[in-house]
This record gives structure tokens, C-alpha cells and sequence, in this order.
């Protein structure tokens, strides 16, 4: 039967063939196809369904409309975590991006052991988030911690870094940008071997100098690997809440909280799965308006320029 | 002057290095140090794996590697099997609806597994596998990024050679086996680097499904002997951590190009 069901059978009639193909081919897909409607497609719309439902006490599902989103915009929490997030993302994609752009640069330049300065700045890409959050807790611990015994040094008095709502949003986003920006660094080296060397060359030639060259030169060429990183990095900074858990628990007072943790809260904690649902819902569109930002434009930029 | 500058750049690029190992250097200092020099760093310090074997026994860490190791292997073979008949069919198959297929595969580069935790729990709950191990790799079993990149790779494949196993009489499964799947090896092993990093590390879902020794994976386990109130000392989370984090880190650092090369190409899509 495989035998037959090849793409050009000699002498076999085009529609059978035809039909052959497609049923092989379906055959083949199914199992991705199936795990994939499981879970991604099911799940989605499952997930959009229940946004419209409240669960009563008894048990029993009432079609609520859009009540879940109307109370969803009256939950200060809610946008505790939205407003949180902007700022997470704010404070860590910048910063991390122009630390990936020096370290490139560093690394893909003539310095003595640029091999193990790719190694360092690489290295915490390939570390689980929760052991990353378990080294940084260490140093953010009060008066014990490594940084408060620094401040003892300078006869400073301790600081509860986690604890304080002024200072715990600061002190994760230094942590992240550690973790993420040898990781966007790789993508500025690719682009950084792509560029002719001889433009720099002529540059030189013409008596431009060094921050000239980059700045008109070499940053303008960079601006699609800026961009790509740019979403990448926006993207991640919704996804990863893994530090959360035991670092702050969204703590305190909320002031460390992002969305996909408070899904996780809404839904396992307080057990609501219809407001956890609405939450997904406004987080899906998030992510998969950004997603459509990189493959849609993006990708068009970055491959017929 | 030019040389002046490269010289300041070298020793700044030096310096952001050294703080850039500061945290990971930490950690080992801490786990190999007894307790006493946790916050006090002195040369005189004596070394100690005191904190390991304290660590092994105070949890069950070996059973936690155990199911890692089952969790990663799980998911990488499915993932294979799975993608690689999906971008066959796509690849060397011409069918009614394989754009719309398509599409439908691609719309999990956009909503991935990890943010349908809510219905994600609901359905393997319903399946019956709650705080199992196939509860946790399940979601990920079908990668649409790993159909995309083996995609791009079948599409190389040189008509020439597909053609040439066919007049030998090979059938459709014997041309993806020998002729598609060989050619694929660079992908694979990209893919493969990646997807074992990514599930050895991850956490949040195998938090969400897990609830026993028997099925948590090291990052879970890992959380639930750090967590404050089981009163464990410093050095022996450090101690734990480094446990968690080691096959990984040495894998990287025998391989360190292909793994820079397969997160580059796992980044870029």
C-alpha cells in the first residue's frame, strides 16, 4: 500500500493520485494534529468560552456575556499586574538590548579571550529561571544578603529589597536583564559577521572615527536585528513569571505581580477559572498581536532588505 | 589614542565579565564552602561537599534527576517523531487544505502552551494524568517549531536524490527514512539542544501539574526544598541549586558553539 501511495505512480489515474496524497498526508499529520488541537487549539477556544461564563455556587455554568471583562476592568489587581508588566518590560528590554549590543560588539572584536567573554555573557541563558531566582534571593536577603552586607560596610543599615514596594520591581529587573542579555547578544553577533567589513574599512579610510562610524554606519544597519530582539524580548518579558514564585509571590502588596502569575494566582489559588480564563484571553491577545508584529512585518524587513 | 581607547574598551568589556560571572561564581563558592563562609569570603576558607550530600539526603534529588531526565527524553522523542511526519507531510505532499493545516500548525508560534495553563490543567485532568509525568510533556509534544524549522530543511532536499531512491524502489516512508531524515541531522541536533534546555529548565507548568516526588521534575523539586519555611540553610540551596543547573551547564560548556549556534537559529525562526 505505501508502494501505491507514492507521489508518481506511473499510469495512475491524477485524481486517484491526488487522493492518495491527501489521504497520506493526513495520515502523517494526524498525530501532530491531534496533539496540537488538544492542546492549542482547544484550549484557546475553551478558553475564550469560559471568558463568557460565571460558575455558580452549585456548579452550573450561567452565559454571562462580557460581565467577566466589565468586572475584570474594575480589579485594581488586575491592572496592578497590566501597569507592571509595561514597566517590566520597560525597565528590562532597553537596558538588556544596548548590554547585548556593547557585549557583540566586545565579543566580535579583536580583544584577548573574546572566547571566554562569550562564555560569560552567555552562560545565564542556559540556567533555570528558578535557580537564577534562587542566587539572586541570596543577595536581596535582608541584612543577611549579599548586597545588605555591602551597604553594612559602608555603615549603611539594612534594606528589605523584596520587601519594599519602591524597590522590588528594580531589583527583579536587574536580575532579568542579567539572565537575558547574553541571550541577545548572539542575535547582534549574527547580524554583526553578516555586515562587509570593508564599509567600516572606508569609513576609516574617509577619517571617520570610531563612534561615527557606528552611530551612522554600523547602528542603522543593525536596526532589523534591533527590532526582532525588540519584540523577542517584550514577548518573553509577559511570559516569564518563573522567579515570582518564590522570590515575591507578586508581593508585596502586589507590587511585583505581572499577568501570567496572577492567571496562575486567579486560577490555582483562588480557584476562580472563569476570571483566570478572561485574564488568558487579554493575554493571548497581547502576545499574539506581537507575534503577528514579528512574522508579519518583521520578517519581510529583515529578509528582502 | 586609538590604542588607548581599545585598551580602556578591553579592560571594560573585562570588567562587565567578571560581574557578569559574579552571581554563578557565588553560588559555587557558596556550595562548596561550609555554612560559616556563606557571606564571609576568605582564601583560607576550607573546601567542603558537605553541602551536597546534605542537600541528597534532606530530598529526594535523586528521583527529581530521574524525572527530568524521563521528561526531557519524552518530550524530545515525541516532538520528533511528531514534527518530522507533519513536515514531511507538508513538505513532499501536494493536498486539498495543507496551507489552512499549515496556519492552523503556525498558530503555536503565537499562543504557546505556556500561557493556556487555565484549560491546559482542565484537559489533562480530564485525561486522567494529573501529577504524572506524561501530564507534564503532553502540551509540548507537538512543536509547530520544530514542524517549521524540519519544513524548511525537507524543502532543501535536491529532487535529484528523492527521485533516485524512488527508482530503487524505495516507498514514502523509506524516502523520508533515508533520504530526508539524514539530511536533516544539523537541524535535528539544533532542535534537540533547544528543546532539552528549555524543558530541563522550565517550571511553571510542571508546577501547576506535579504534586509528588515521583513526578516533579529537578526545578520543581528544587523550589519546594528552597521555599523559607523549611528553614534550610544557605549553602545547601546553593548546594541544591548547582545540582539543578550542572548537567546543563557542563553540556554547554563542552558544547558551547552548537548551543550558541541552535539558540540562534531557534531565535530567529
Amino acid at each position: 500500500m505505501a508502494e501505491a501511495a507514492s507521489i508518481d505512480v506511473p499510469g495512475d489515474g491524477v485524481r486517484s493520485r491526488a487522493w492518495l496524497n491527501a489521504v497520506n498526508a493526513w495520515l502523517l499529520l494526524l498525530p501532530a494534529a491531534l496533539f496540537l488541537g488538544a492542546f492549542t487549539h482547544y484550549p484557546v477556544l475553551a478558553t475564550i468560552r469560559s471568558s463568557l461564563f460565571v460558575v455558580r455556587r452549585n456548579g452550573g455554568e450561567v452565559f454571562a456575556g462580557l460581565d467577566n471583562y466589565g468586572s475584570m476592568t474594575e480589579d485594581p489587581i488586575f491592572w496592578k499586574a497590566f501597569v507592571n508588566n509595561v514597566w517590566f518590560a520597560l525597565g528590562t528590554v532597553p537596558t538588556s538590548i544596548a548590554l547585548a549590543l556593547l557585549m557583540a560588539i566586545w565579543v566580535n572584536r579583536n580583544i584577548r579571550g573574546r572566547g571566554l567573554l562569550r562564555l560569560a555573557f552567555f552562560t545565564p541563558t542556559v540556567l533555570p529561571m528558578i535557580a537564577v531566582a534562587n542566587i539572586w534571593l541570596f543577595f536581596y536577603t535582608p541584612d543577611y544578603g549579599l548586597l545588605d552586607q555591602l551597604r553594612s560596610l559602608a555603615g549603611l543599615p539594612g534594606w528589605n529589597w523584596l520587601g519594599d514596594p519602591r524597590s522590588v520591581m528594580g531589583c527583579l529587573i536587574v536580575m532579568v536583564i542579567w539572565k537575558e542579555a547574553g541571550f541577545f547578544m548572539i542575535f547582534y553577533l549574527a547580524a554583526l559577521q553578516q555586515l562587509p567589513p570593508d564599509l567600516n574599512e572606508a569609513a576609516a579610510m574617509e577619517g571617520a572615527g570610531r563612534f561615527y562610524i557606528f552611530r551612522r554606519i554600523t547602528f542603522p544597519l543593525l536596526m532589523p536585528a534591533t527590532l526582532f530582539i525588540a519584540i523577542n524580548a517584550v514577548i518573553n518579558s509577559f511570559k516569564l513569571v518563573d522567579h515570582l514564585v518564590i522570590m515575591t509571590k507578586g508581593g508585596p502588596n502586589n507590587a511585583s505581580t505581572l499577568l501570567l502569575y496572577y492567571i496562575y494566582e486567579v486560577a490555582f489559588t483562588f480557584q476562580d477559572h472563569a476570571y483566570a480564563a478572561t485574564l488568558t484571553v487579554v493575554l493571548v491577545a497581547i502576545l499574539s498581536s506581537l507575534a503577528l508584529l514579528k512574522f508579519g512585518y518583521l520578517d519581510r524587513r529583515i529578509h528582502y532588505q | 589614542m586609538n590604542a588607548r581607547t581599545s585598551l580602556l574598551e578591553a579592560v571594560a568589556a573585562w570588567v562587565l565579565a567578571l560581574l557578569w560571572v559574579t552571581p554563578l561564581a557565588y553560588a559555587f563558592w557558596s556550595a562548596l564552602h561550609p555554612s560559616a563562609f556563606a557571606t564571609s569570603f576568605s582564601l583560607s576558607a576550607p573546601w567542603t561537599l558537605d553541602n551536597f550530600v546534605r542537600a541528597w539526603n534532606q530530598a529526594p534529588f535523586g528521583r527529581y534527576y530521574l524525572n527530568t531526565v524521563m521528561l526531557v527524553s519524552l518530550v524530545l522523542a515525541g516532538q520528533l517523531v511528531l514534527s518530522t511526519l507533519a513536515a514531511y507531510a507538508f513538505v513532499h505532499f501536494k493536498f486539498k487544505g495543507s496551507a489552512i493545516a499549515f496556519a492552523l500548525t503556525l498558530l503555536q508560534l503565537m499562543i504557546m502552551p505556556d500561557v493556556l495553563i487555565v484549560e491546559n490543567y482542565r484537559v489533562i485532568s480530564k485525561l486522567g494524568l494529573l501529577d504524572t509525568i506524561p501530564a507534564i510533556a503532553l502540551p509540548y509534544m507537538a512543536s509547530a517549531f520544530a514542524i517549521f524549522l524540519l519544513r524548511q530543511t525537507f524543502k532543501g532536499v535536491p529532487r535529484e536524490l528523492i527521485e533516485a531512491a524512488r527508482v530503487e524502489g524505495a516507498g514514502p516512508i523509506q524516502v523520508l527514512w533515508r533520504v530526508y531524515v539524514p539530511l536533516a541531522r544539523s537541524t535535528y541536533v539544533a532542535f534537540a539542544l533547544v528543546s532539552v534546555s528549555y524543558h530541563w529548565n522550565n517550571f511553571l507548568w510542571p508546577l501547576i501539574v506535579t504534586n509528588s516526588v515521583e513526578s516533579r521534575p529537578l526545578t520543581v523539586g528544587l523550589a519546594v526544598f528552597g521555599a523559607p519555611e523549611t528553614g534550610v540553610d544557605w549553602s545547601v540551596i546553593n548546594a541544591a541549586t548547582v545540582m539543578t543547573m550542572a548537567p546543563l551547564l557542563i553540556a554547554f560548556l563542552i558544547f558551547q558553539r552548537q548551543f550558541v549556534q541552535s539558540f540562534m537559529r531557534a531565535g530567529i525562526r
